[in-house]
């Protein structure tokens, strides 16, 4: 018990009095109590004051809308899509989109083999989303676990986490992704798995960062005192005050999984043919820049969109969190 | 000073060790028997693999291994390629000049770019440039930079008919041999009249390519941290001096403020390498990255696996030197 | 005729709960050689007061004046080229925070010599002769081996001393000095502060001194302001103001100095200063006002005469004792 109220109040704070200095004669020696502090009224429940927060970014709120949009659009992919995304239409192929003198059969037109280009684009929201958030679940929770056991144990432990971190970082994301496809095959899940590794790291260190820097606060210090087991400590009470740029970073990730998963898709190491995911839409695009653009332009529009869209809300998200990451 | 120099190699070297173990790894992860990817599909005699297996330090346990293959990269052997039969090192070596300089173009262009970039909108912060450097700035940040090449050969090469579409050199007018393999130094040293303008032609949508995403980066930390100095009490001070606008924004704040920058400019070369590869492939570009891929699709692991080597070699080094300089353009550091 | 004359000197903040004034309605008068003090608590504008007058407010704020001239020229409606020149020349500042107020990037040579750069028709060797005498003349031992010291290597003390130096470089009319002893050890106080003194007597140079320190006020300050909630409550000679204070505020605050306490424990005036959200519809100080009416409380105060101090006050004091005064409907 009296460790959660340590957790809600971690560091009380007398209001400040100002007492004699030596010389005496200071005005603040007056004895007046200097305060620019307003009262503290009632506070607004922490997730009112996150949305009020949130909704003050209007960039923010869109990417929300735009991501939400897109969520929808992936979970109910086989009730929106109006084709199959692996049917190939034999007497419609690289039929262009409507506006460019396509039919409504085929509203973003068709491709090389006569699949419809935008049942294929909304399939592949759930893949490429499929895979951010697999991406950011993994990758969070170990980034917890192997951050605070860097922050706690100290000693091997930490040394050995945060050299082989170092290591992943020093390796260019993409060639790390690369190796570890060419090691484990290329298909979807081990995508999954390249870039999980490849992005650990920064959750590795900022937990552990974060971790470090609370474990000086009072509050632990109470909780240590009190006897408090060091699991229950690890999870229970540090853990709560490194989420906010946790959940930032989280955020930001899923866009940055997002874009690497496509461009190992684009490589031919990510998702494989027939698969609708957007990077491998592109990957043998290049022979109908001249031909069929929409093959070029809307599968690229797709990931922008959507990386755009998650960014935006990441930026919110961080302002409204985390006041400390704010830069202007 | 030269201890703070020290501390920071010596941190590189637990990094490099963990590096060759876990390159050693995936090599002995990979599907495939080294072997048998040197023999084909013909067979092998059994006496003939024993030696083979020799040769290669195959039958050694694997500890012997491991140290072998340290050894081996302290003097400078990364293995030989599977493909060619040429060591990995002298086939990297050939074909780095051009990841180097399509990555130097990229990140000039990106610095010249971004860092006014970055200013202007902090300096007219809240206006409409800086809602639309911000915008860019975004964009840039979450491109897929393989589509965007893409877009631009469609538009530029394809439709206006500006720029070469892949490629570092037009060959069929232009020849010459290689001297630095930089190909804009080269075209300049054999003589021949428009040999550099095609060179410079050649590279630039990849560098375009290439520099967005350190662009966007760029101009983004080059504004916030404007805004962090010109609240600073030095600038006040600056000011109330009643030194020209250009001065307190040029001088005073934009030194202070460029610290950071310069280090996340040196922290882009894992991305710069890591877009190299989707740039080289795009652009038929003949750098490492483009080498890298192809490695995988021959299956040329020892290639791959002394690629990595060297170029994580190459983004640790370039790491540690940004760290210097860091600590060299910040006096509070340098005098500490 | 004045140095500097400000009439109705008003600053509004753009926050983001609306516009918060921050210096409402101040005057200030300042003669050549004179030393004016302005006292107040934290938070009643002050610096932001003078700021407005050196033009280093941020642009979230709005400066609104009668008048602001400064040495027969018009500050408001100076061209900022203009008024650039008068900047850090003949209108010279030191702020309350000397560490941070040097830039880390460059050396204390280079930025003393800056400002003569700046703003005179010296040679490279004449500025250098300059600024080591300015560094003697600020009492800076080894002032040419300093010279080549990074802001980093001095310390609070030495950094002020540096600001002045700064300040004196090109000969100034008036400075404005912004606590310049707030942010430095106590031992380390008096002796920026007599250095400040000393050199201003010297030289005669009109001096804005901003401090919390009544002691230092009786000593060296000719006349004295008094701020309170960004509103300027009363001004009058030192010896006035410390024998008979007009407004209650200063009252208070001079009933609250150590050396008048009797009893044991000292007094203090209970309260704080409103902020942004708890402004009182009346008297600002009418909260805390030991001798507050009911008119106090709802009606904003006019300003006394001068005989009165200028006191912002319905019932200023003559003698400890609220005078009820007839004011126009
Ligand atoms: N840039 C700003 N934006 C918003 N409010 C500001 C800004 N600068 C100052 N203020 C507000 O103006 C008021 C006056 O501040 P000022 O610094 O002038 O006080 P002061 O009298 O100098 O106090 P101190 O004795 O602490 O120096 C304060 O309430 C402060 O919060
Ligand atoms: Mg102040």
């Amino acid at each position: 018990m009296a460790e959660e109220n340590a957790i809600d109040d971690p560091m009380p704070t007398a209001p400040e009095r100002f007492v004699l200095d030596a010389s005496g004669l200071s005005l603040g020696a007056a004895g007046v109590v200097v305060a620019l502090t307003e009262p503290v009224g009632e506070e607004p429940s922490p997730l009112r004051a996150f949305w009020s927060a949130f909704s003050e970014n209007r960039g923010a709120v869109l990417g929300l809308a735009v991501v939400v949009f897109i969520a929808l659009l992936a979970l109910f992919a086989p009730w929106v899509a109006p084709h199959s995304p692996i049917e190939q239409f034999r007497q419609s192929v690289l039929l262009p989109p409507v506006w460019a003198g396509g039919n409504w059969t085929f509203p973003f037109g068709t491709d090389a083999v006569g699949r419809d280009v935008l049942s294929r684009l909304i399939y592949g929201a759930r893949i490429s989303l499929g895979i951010g958030l697999s991406v950011m679940v993994v990758s969070v929770a170990l980034g917890i676990v192997l951050g605070l056991a860097a922050a706690f144990m100290r000693g091997i432990v930490e040394v050995v986490v945060m050299r082989v971190m170092d290591m992943v970082v020093a390796i260019p994301s993409l060639v790390l992704a690369i190796l570890i496809v060419a090691v484990l095959g290329p298909s979807l899940s081990n995508t999954i798995i390249a870039v999980t590794v490849v992005y650990l790291p920064r959750y590795v260190r900022l937990v552990r960062a974060a971790a470090l820097a609370e474990l000086t606060k009072e509050y632990v210090i109470a909780a240590q005192v009190a006897g408090v087991g060091r699991l229950r400590l690890m999870f229970v009470t540090v853990l709560p005050n490194c989420l906010a740029p946790l959940i930032v970073q989280a955020a930001l990730g899923i866009s940055d999984a997002i874009l690497e998963a496509a461009a190992l898709g684009f490589l031919g190491l990510g998702a494989q043919p027939p698969t609708p995911e957007w990077g491998a839409m592109l990957a043998d695009a290049r022979e109908f820049i001249r031909s069929a653009p929409w093959i070029v332009t809307l599968p690229g529009l797709a990931i922008l969109v959507t990386v755009v869209a998650i960014n935006l809300m990441g930026d919110g998200l961080r302002d409204a969190l985390d006041p400390k990451l704010r830069r202007s | 000073m030269l201890n703070l120099i020290l501390r920071r190699v010596a941190l590189t070297v637990p990094t490099f060790v963990a590096l060759m173990f876990v390159t050693f790894v995936a090599v002995r992860l990979v599907p495939g028997d080294p072997i048998e990817a040197r023999t084909g599909e013909r067979g092998i005699a059994p006496e003939r693999l024993a030696q083979l297996r020799h040769e290669l330090g195959l039958d050694q346990p694997v500890w012997r291994q491991f140290l072998d293959y340290i050894y081996g990269l302290l003097h400078g052997d990364f293995g030989v390629s599977i493909v060619t039969k040429t060591p990995v090192l002298h086939e990297f070596l050939i074909l780095f000049p051009a990841t180097l300089e399509l990555a130097f173009c990229a990140l000039v262009f990106a610095v010249v770019l971004g860092v006014p970039a970055g200013v202007l909108a902090a300096v007219k912060r809240g206006s409409v440039l800086d809602h639309s450097v911000m915008t860019v700035a975004l964009a840039g940040y979450s491109m897929p930079i393989f589509w965007w090449g893409l877009l631009l050969i469609m538009f530029m090469s394809e439709y206006l008919g500006l720029t070469p579409v892949s490629g570092r050199m037009d060959l069929i007018n232009y020849y010459f041999e290689p001297v630095t393999g930089f190909m804009l130094i080269d075209s300049l040293l054999s003589g021949q009249e428009g040999a550099f303008g095609a060179a410079a032609a050649h590279l630039v949508l990849p560098s375009i390519v290439l520099g967005t995403i350190p662009l966007a980066v760029i101009a983004r930390m080059t504004r916030s941290s404007m805004l962090e100095v010109l609240g600073e009490d030095y600038v006040r001070t600056a000011r109330a001096k009643g030194l020209s606008p250009l001065r307190v924004v040029g001088l005073h704040t934009l030194r202070n403020a460029l610290i950071p920058v310069v280090t996340v400019v040196g922290l882009q070369t894992g991305t710069l390498l890591a877009g190299a590869v989707l740039t080289e492939t795009i652009f038929a570009w003949p750098g490492v990255g483009k080498w890298l891929i192809e490695s995988i699709s021959r299956r040329d692991y020892p290639a791959l696996q002394g690629g990595i080597m060297l170029i994580s070699a190459i983004v640790i080094l370039v790491n540690l030197i940004v760290d210097m300089l860091y600590v060299a353009i910040n006096p509070r550091i340098r005098h500490g | 005729m004045s140095l500097l004359s400000i009439r109705n000197l008003s600053v509004s903040f753009a926050t983001g709960r609306g516009p918060f004034r921050a210096v409402d309605r101040v005057d200030l008068d300042v003669a050549a050689g004179e030393l004016v003090a302005i006292v107040g608590e934290s938070g009643s504008g002050k610096s932001v007061a003078m700021l407005a007058v050196m033009g280093l407010l941020p642009w979230i704020a709005t400066v609104t004046a009668d008048r602001m001239m400064f040495d027969g020229r018009d500050l408001l409606s100076l061209s900022a080229r203009e008024r650039r020149r008068i900047i850090g020349r003949d209108l010279v500042m030191i702020f309350q925070e000397p560490m941070s107020s040097l830039n880390p990037c460059f050396t204390v040579g280079f930025q003393i010599r800056e400002a003569m750069k700046a703003h005179l028709d010296l040679s490279r060797a004449q500025r250098q002769a300059r600024a080591v005498e300015l560094l003697e003349l600020v009492g800076i031992p080894e002032p040419d081996r300093r010279l080549s010291a990074f802001p980093h290597q001095l310390s609070g003390g030495m950094s002020q001393r540096v600001m002045i130096a700064m300040a004196l470089a090109c000969k100034p009319k008036l400075i404005i000095a912004d606590e310049p002893t707030t942010a430095l050890d106590v031992t380390i106080q008096a002796q920026i502060l007599d250095l400040l003194l000393k050199l201003q007597k010297e030289s005669g140079v009109g001096l804005v001194l901003i401090t919390h320190d009544m002691g230092v006020v009786a000593e060296t300050a000719q006349r004295v302001c008094v701020h309170y909630a960004g509103q300027q409550v009363e001004m009058q000679d030192t010896r006035g103001l410390f024998r008979d204070p007009h407004h209650p505020y200063t009252a208070a605050l001079l009933a609250a100095l150590p050396e008048r306490a009797r009893g044991r424990l000292l007094p203090s005036i209970p309260g704080i200063v409103p902020g942004l959200a708890d402004r009182p519809t009346g008297c600002l100080f009418s909260p805390r006002c030991g001798f507050a009416t009911d008119t106090c409380r709802t009606v904003p105060p006019p300003r006394a005469g001068a005989e009165l101090g200028l006191a912002l006050c319905h019932t200023p004091l003559v003698a400890g004792v609220p005078q009820r005064r007839e004011f126009a409907a």
